[in-house]
């Protein structure tokens, strides 16, 4: 029998090893970090024609073993058998790109160079014929002096020799290997002796480049792929989670009819079935960013985006990398700051991640509305503008800035001054492959509602307990929530939020709205008695408030909705994608002391000029 | 001559990749990507806003390098 127990794939960046990986493995694969770090774990197992089950591990692409991002510390932390927790692997398949050799047999040879058995996959050999790439494979071997498999995707036949020599003893390792030559040379002999490239690029690729990333045509075909993408985030997404509320408060009304009132069927509909309806909302429009962001992933367009607006980025302290988990955050903070997975950067990611709460998420705008719509008269402006409109258009803004101003104030406190690298490879073009969509899809949706999920959950029912003990008395005379704990707390933080001029029934409903920010509308409505469905509410919400708030107090209030992290869930995504409370504590206080700040001046400014 | 100096479409070979100060990484993995001397260069386009990044091709592979990392990349004419 074989004494392969388990073996790792390594490559370059962009070499088709997760494709590969995949097809080892197909559904059979975990995800999970590395850990202490957050970098991602794949591990997939694959039955050989022997019947034997091999472990296979896709470690993360690697340019070289001289490390220098999380990344490629844990690959060659792996390959060196220095990982405590991870065994060395019995065999170490290095994947390269028949059609991009020069730079991925240098990797190759720099592996070689740690004398563990290796075989050699050359991917992609359909693109190599189409270009008409010659590799004299025999000779590669005995250049290599390592197993040579030639696979094209989406065919088993080289899958099959791959497996057939997994299953026999590992190759045996030739220690002819001089350690001292220069590595360079060297590739430059192998390929002189092995490889016709008729052209050095793919005249499909020059093709593409030139339209895509022109500074006319390809901004404008940028700005129409993510106007697209933000519609789709945007609108595509709403039926859908119309369609899980809907079903949510089905299933509520079924358990609420078939209970008695107490508390047991409070904390099964208020908590429990709110919570799950809370986690499930989030999937349409996480599901919907990921197809786009892994099929331009997948095409290759994705790098290409990141150069046409990485000067932009730069400038305040981001990367071109930071677009689309940005624009996505317009959306929903929550798939935004999952989406800057696709920041190799450590630095420009957590700048990117603090920031994307700034963006002016979709569940501000019922805030907005209510008070936007209660407090700013319809006037026109200067014959053209609605007065409401530039309003709201100045809370969108007023976070884009603020979030270009704490990317800079962040790059000046980070301890790590050095400039960090672009360097980033522009693959070949190609087309998406669904397989690898599909799956991509299934792995982010798991790690929401695994991850993610639980944490939003019990936060849900730790609010309900605040939002229902204790229970208000026989004769009570105010709304229940008054005598409960978040009550208490809603009171007392009056003696905070009076100088930004919030009252104690503000200060209560903002306990219920740090479960989402729409909350709030429904919660204000619970504070003021207001009994109805949300839009009842809403309306009466509105005329109620005008005659109640000063002017003061609702922009000042509109300005905390700009800033305070108002959301659960999505403090609960910055844990799991930062591994670090610490990251999510100092997200919460920066956001709160911002919001503080901004609603005192403008409630000291407005009421000083009414 | 600097690889950032290069106009669109110029080739050139790479002369030497030069350090800046005694741990840049940068300058390293610019020769693990393949910027050594011999390798013939080509400058493919500058991105928009002022032409920061650039579009470089090496070898088989096209990478894109802001002109701070151009900068220390050698390069002589055709």
């Amino acid at each position: 029998m074989s004494s392969i127990q388990h073996i790792a794939l390594i490559g370059n960046p962009n070499c088709g090893k997760t494709s590969l990986f995949n097809q080892l493995t197909g559904a059979r694969q975990k995800v999970a970090n590395y850990a202490g770090v957050t970098v991602e774990r794949k591990e997939g197992f694959v039955n050989l024609p022997s019947g034997r089950r091999l472990r296979v591990l896709d470690l993360p692409g690697a340019y070289s073993l001289a490390a220098t991002s999380p990344d490629e510390a844990i690959t060659r932390a792996i390959c060196l058998g220095e990982m405590p927790s991870e065994p060395m692997p019995d065999v170490l398949v290095c994947v390269v790109d028949a059609t991009n050799l020069r730079l991925h047999l240098r990797f190759v040879l720099e592996v070689q160079r740690l004398g563990r058995p290796m075989v050699l996959v050359l991917n992609m050999m359909d693109d190599a014929k189409r270009r008409g790439i010659k590799i004299d494979t025999a000779k590669l071997t005995a250049h290599l002096a390592m197993p040579v498999v030639e696979t094209v995707a989406l065919n088993k036949q080289g899958i099959d020799k791959l497996l057939a020599l997994l299953d026999a003893e590992p190759p045996t390792v030739v220690n002819r290997v001089n350690q001292q030559s220069d590595i360079h040379q060297q590739v430059r002999a192998i390929l002189a002796d092995t490889v016709v490239m008729p052209t050095d690029t793919d005249h499909r690729d020059d093709m593409l480049d030139s339209v895509l990333l022109h500074p006319v045509a390809g901004l404008l075909i940028l700005a129409s792929l993510m106007f697209l993408m933000f519609q789709a985030v945007f609108a595509w997404a709403a039926p859908f989670m119309d369609g899980i509320e809907a079903s949510m408060g089905w299933l509520s009304e079924i358990v609420a009819t078939q209970m008695n009132d107490g508390l047991l069927k409070s904390l099964i509909v208020d908590a429990v079935l709110a919570g799950v309806g809370g986690v499930l909302v989030f999937l349409p429009q996480i599901l919907i960013l990921f197809l786009f962001i892994l099929s331009l992933e997948e095409s290759g367009y994705l790098p290409r985006a990141a150069f046409l607006l990485d000067r932009l980025m730069f400038k305040a302290g981001l990367t071109g990398r930071a677009f689309i988990p940005l624009l996505s955050s317009f959306a929903c903070a929550v798939p935004g700051i999952m989406a800057t997975r696709s920041i190799s950067d450590p630095r420009d990611r957590l700048t990117t991640i603090m920031v994307a709460p700034l963006m002016t998420c979709s569940a501000r705008l019922p805030v907005y509305a209510l008070l936007i719509g209660a407090f700013i008269p319809a006037q026109t402006v200067w014959g053209l503008f609605n007065l409401q409109g530039l309003v709201l258009f100045a809370l969108y803004a007023g976070g884009i800035v603020s979030a270009l101003v704490v990317a800079t104030v962040m790059k000046y406190f980070q301890r790590d001054k050095s400039a960090h690298a672009l360097l980033l490879e522009l693959p070949s073009y190609r087309l998406p492959n669904w397989r690898n969509v599909a799956l991509g899809l299934y792995e982010r949706a798991m790690i929401f509602i695994k991850r993610v999920g639980g944490i939003i959950l019990a936060l849900t029912i730790l609010l309900w307990v605040l939002l229902t003990f204790p229970q208000a008395p026989e004769n009570a005379t105010l709304a229940a929530i008054d005598y409960s704990f978040a009550g208490q707390l809603g009171h007392a933080l009056v003696f905070i939020f009076a100088p930004i001029g919030f009252t104690w029934q503000i200060c209560i409903a903002l306990i219920p709205a740090m479960a989402a920010r729409e909350v709030v509308v429904a919660a204000l409505g619970t504070v003021y008695a207001i009994a109805g469905n949300d839009e009842a509410i809403a309306e009466q919400l509105g005329s109620l408030v005008a005659s109640q708030w000063s002017l003061a107090t609702a922009l000042s209030l509109l300005m905390w909705f700009v800033f305070a992290p108002q959301c659960l869930a999505t403090l609960a995504t910055v844990k799991r994608e930062t591994g670090s409370w610490r990251m999510v504590g100092l997200m919460t206080l920066y956001l709160f002391t911002l919001a503080y700040l901004a609603s005192f001046i403008t409630y000291r400014v407005v009421l000083a000029v009414s | 001559m600097f690889l950032s100096q290069l106009s669109n479409n110029q080739s050139a070979i790479v002369d030497t990749v030069q350090a800046q100060g005694t741990q840049d990484t940068i300058a390293q993995r610019l020769s693990e990507l393949g910027f050594v001397a011999g390798e013939q260069v080509r400058l493919i386009s500058r991105a928009p806003f002022g032409g920061d990044p650039i579009l470089v091709q090496i070898g088989f592979t096209r990478f894109a390098l802001r002109l701070s990392e151009a900068e220390r990349v050698v390069v002589v004419g055709l």
